[in-house]
């Protein structure tokens, strides 16, 4: 991507003039080395972007080779051993390769446009977080090469230990969250003392965007949840390396000890994937229902009550596992108690939509998506933190079901509603909105195929990680439901990813403020100069770029053209 | 103010015009159909499985109930979400109205939420005791009895110690199993565990290697099965002449599909036969294990510590 921006082609601008100048001089040559030595935000974001995305198609293959596996009883497709391989793969490359560094990506792009700064705080740190993630990336996917590990993204020792996992690919595995983990902890300082300090004048914590709310509750959350699991993953290394005992229950260890340790990270960081998702549906559905977000102050409190807790709830993964009944009631109360800040977001969401004007893009369809597949996943969750309850559903399908309704129909629904919003911003050109609502259909249709059914599988009594099922057991009606589903899932994602490619090139020119939108980052060129902003404006509300809006069109006394956006226009 | 008023003037205006008011009525009584429905009916879509063991069934009443009211919640915002967009949209309703939230209504349904949590959470501690507290036997049954683990109200049960490995599960029958089984002889089996109806069984749930969960469906919740700990469930098999079907259901190592356990229930009598059948064959083996190592000391293949 070059710095050179697109003149705007209308007759006049937006006022205040944007005065960007050309601050250096694109390299004629060996043009690559741009991306490799940059410290800019922008380009450091793409970057994380493109390889998440990336690693976000390994994992939705490794997901279908899954699927395949499972569409009939007896299946020989795939070995148990390789079916183990395949699931940690898929879920470890989702949550430690996906979803957590796409929030980041979007954090990096977005952060210092959104709070009118020049950079991130520390730009070479931030630099050294992008490299970090994909030499993790590199290490993990690089143990395919010899022997993948197959104990899950959990990996509960004994399983993981060295007498039950022999080869390297577990090691493999805690390396890869020893990088990605410095990885997103260098990043989270970042953005916590980016945001702390850079924010542009008269942006108090009342108007900061609730994307920006979202980034600084994630980075907080890293922060606590990402040195537990750095200190397990090294205790888990010293128990097959180096003679400690800490896992091992031959030794006085205990694995439940493990259970605790990693739940403690692994609950927090649920909230660590879905925040930021939350945090772009907050930006989304006031642009598109042309009216401000309905209760701004609770959906920023609730983002910081849902972090607080998210903390105290993590044993709602053990109820299994030998507790006394007490600490299971806590458990079970806590869990309920985050469903309350979750209701409030859900809440003013759809209040948020009422009496609007709403302007259905691609972007509105997936948020409005996110909304309804989130909420089901909500509700699972009361099932499942009612640990009687638990006791039938805890490790079935209904849980695989729950946890895909949350992170896949929750997480990548807002990460897509958010790639569709600001596309035009990173690129300068607009998405095909035709091809992104079909892309939305197919997606949504082939997701509920694929996770709904999953419900009743669970419910009827399948374990998950099972490799295959014996025909009798009443499974295979479902099972076949969710393949075929999950290929029409695949068909939806890859009809997006082609949109995205194709626009890079194809796309109409956005212009710098193609949605009517509210925050600063629409405020400069599309896609910004390297210095994103020459000037930047006195904030006085949640939404600095709709006052401009209304100004100029105060003083000019004619509705402000947003470059390329008028067949979003009212007729 | 004024303008919050007239949001919620609005919002009961739309649910006057709209018939909202009849779904209104009509959910809570679609929740009570559900419920009779849910209760009779043993549809595998979207029930628990239940019938075979009390606990088993207190679970499904919990879950019905929850379901009840997360159909209800479920329908109520999702058809508010899809008024909206059907109303709203930009081509019907050009100018939208600009309000910033509504403290009294944010609060109220804040509540809302709230009171439905406590609702949730008051049926599940009524329910709780029935789920883990062992009901006594059926009169006339003599069982053994295990120190242990929590005993029905006036000590009468069958303890059975559950053993899970890679990748198949053993049980061993009597009082003790945990601590002196080898000593007392005690009758084993694999894979099919054989118990009498109407009594209550007491599970002592432990592993020899890695994580297993031990799960019957139809016969109660899952419990962990971890290396170093003893864990305990229990269930009364209310049928004779059942087979019912579980599995491994915490991820166990390449085979973990294939670690099945079957419970097969039959009348107390027929129990008693097959224990002294099963005591009386593990005698037997354990008779000519011991001739063969007496033969092979004797021959001098064997070392008096059992090494060849």
């Amino acid at each position: 991507m070059s710095t050179t921006t697109q003149a705007p082609t209308h007759a006049f601008r937006p006022v205040p003039q944007i005065l960007v100048h050309e601050v250096h001089q694109p390299r004629k040559n060996r043009q690559w080395l741009d991306w490799v030595l940059t410290t800019d935000h922008k380009k450091i974001g793409i970057m994380y972007l493109v390889l998440t995305f990336v690693f976000f198609i390994l994992g939705g293959v490794e997901a279908l080779l899954m699927r395949s596996q499972l569409a009939v009883p007896n299946n020989t497709l795939i070995s148990g051993e390789h079916y183990n391989e395949l699931l940690t793969m898929h879920g470890t490359t989702m949550i430690f390769l996906f979803v957590v560094p796409v929030m980041a990506g979007f954090g990096n792009y977005f952060v210092p446009l959104m709070i009118g700064a020049r950079d991130m705080a520390f730009p070479r740190l931030n630099a050294l977080s992008f490299w970090l993630l994909l030499c993790g990336g590199i290490v993990f996917y690089a143990s395919l090469f010899w022997h993948p590990p197959e104990a899950g993204w959990w990996s509960y020792p004994p399983l993981s230990s060295i007498q039950y996992s022999p080869s390297g690919g577990q090691d493999a595995w805690i390396f890869l969250i020893h990088l990605t983990g410095i990885s997103s902890l260098v990043g989270a300082i970042n953005f916590y003392v980016t945001i702390v300090n850079m924010r542009a004048p008269g942006m108090s914590w009342g108007r900061l965007p609730l994307f920006i709310w979202s980034i600084l509750i994630y980075a907080v959350l890293l922060i606590i949840a990402l040195p537990v699991v750095a200190a397990a993953v090294t205790m888990l290394l010293t128990d097959r390396h180096f003679g400690t005992h800490w896992f091992d229950p031959t030794n006085h260890g205990s694995p439940v000890l493990w259970e605790n340790l990693f739940w403690f990270f692994g609950h927090p960081e649920v909230y660590i994937m879905i925040l930021p998702g939350f945090g772009m549906i907050s930006e989304v559905l006031p642009v598109f229902a042309r009216k401000p977000i309905f209760g701004y102050k609770a959906i920023a409190a609730s983002t910081i009550v849902i972090a607080f807790l998210s903390t105290l709830v993590w044993a709602h993964h053990l109820f299994t596992a030998p507790m006394p009944l007490v600490v299971l009631g806590f458990f079970m109360l806590s869990s309920f108690l985050i469903g309350i800040p979750t209701g409030v977001k859900i809440f003013n969401w759809t209040a948020t939509l009422w009496r609007g004007s709403l302007v259905m893009t691609a972007s509105m369809y997936y948020a409005i998506g996110f909304l309804i597949v989130f909420l089901i996943g909500g509700i699972t969750g009361i099932f499942l933190a009612v640990f009687p309850v638990d006791w039938q559903l805890n490790d079935t399908y209904f849980v695989v079901a729950h946890f895909h309704y949350v992170l896949m129909g929750g997480a990548v629904f807002a990460i897509l509603a958010g790639t569709y919003y600001w596309y035009p911003k990173m690129t300068g050109r607009l998405c095909d909105e035709r091809l992104g609502k079909i892309a939305f259909w197919v997606t949504f249709i082939g997701f509920n195929l694929t996770f709904f059914v999953q419900h009743a599988l669970g419910l009827s009594g399948m374990p998950r990680r099972i490799y295959t099922y014996q025909p009798d057991m009443g499974w295979s009606t479902y099972n076949l439901i969710s393949t075929i589903g999950s290929y029409i899932l695949g068909i939806g994602i890859l009809m997006s990813m082609y949109n995205f490619v194709r626009s890079y090139k194809h796309g109409k020119i956005a212009g710098p403020d193609p949605w009517k939108a509210n925050t600063l980052e629409w405020f400069t060129t599309s896609p910004p100069p390297v210095n994103n902003f020459d000037s930047v404006p006195r904030v006085r509300s949640v939404e600095p770029m709709r006052d401009i809006r209304l100004e100029v069109e105060a003083q000019t006394g004619r509705l402000q053209k947003t470059g390329g956006s008028e067949q979003f226009a009212r007729p | 103010m004024r303008r919050a008023v007239i949001f919620v003037r609005s919002l009961l205006g739309a649910v006057r015009r709209s018939g909202l008011r009849f779904a209104a009525v009509a959910a809570p009584l679609a929740a009570a159909i559900y419920f009779a429905l849910a209760q009779s009916a043993s549809a595998a879509c979207c029930t628990l499985k239940t019938g075979g063991s009390p606990n088993a069934t207190s679970i499904a009443t919990l879950y019905d109930i929850i379901f009840g009211l997360a159909v209800v919640v479920f329908v109520v915002v999702v058809g508010f979400i899809l008024y909206s967009i059907w109303k709203f949209r930009a081509s019907k309703n050009p100018v939208a109205l600009q309000i910033h939230g509504n403290t009294r209504l944010e609060l109220s349904l804040t509540l809302t939420a709230v009171l439905i949590l406590v609702v949730i959470a008051a049926v599940t501690f009524i329910k709780l005791p029935s789920i883990v507290n062992p009901p006594n036997s059926d009169a006339g049954t003599v069982l053994s009895a295990s120190l242990t683990a929590p005993k029905p109200p006036n000590g009468q049960e069958l303890t059975i110690c559950v053993t899970g490995r890679q990748f198949i599960w053993r049980y061993t029958y009597g009082a003790n199993c945990n601590k002196a089984a080898w000593q007392d002889k005690l009758p084993y089996s694999y894979q099919e565990m054989e118990v009498p109806a109407g009594v209550t069984v007491n599970l002592l749930i432990q592993s020899s290697d890695v994580i297993h969960a031990w799960w019957i469906p139809a016969l109660g919740g899952k419990v962990d099965a971890v290396p170093g700990f003893t864990t305990y469930t229990w269930f009364k098999a209310l049928h004779a002449n059942e087979l019912y079907h579980g599995q491994c259901a915490q991820l166990c190592g390449r085979q973990h599909a294939f670690m099945t356990a079957l419970v097969k229930v039959v009348t107390p009598k027929q129990y008693a036969a097959w224990i002294a059948q099963q005591t009386n064959a593990v005698a037997q083996q354990n008779d000519q294990v011991s001739q063969i190592r007496a033969y092979l000391s004797k021959m001098g293949t064997l070392t008096p510590s059992g090494n060849f």
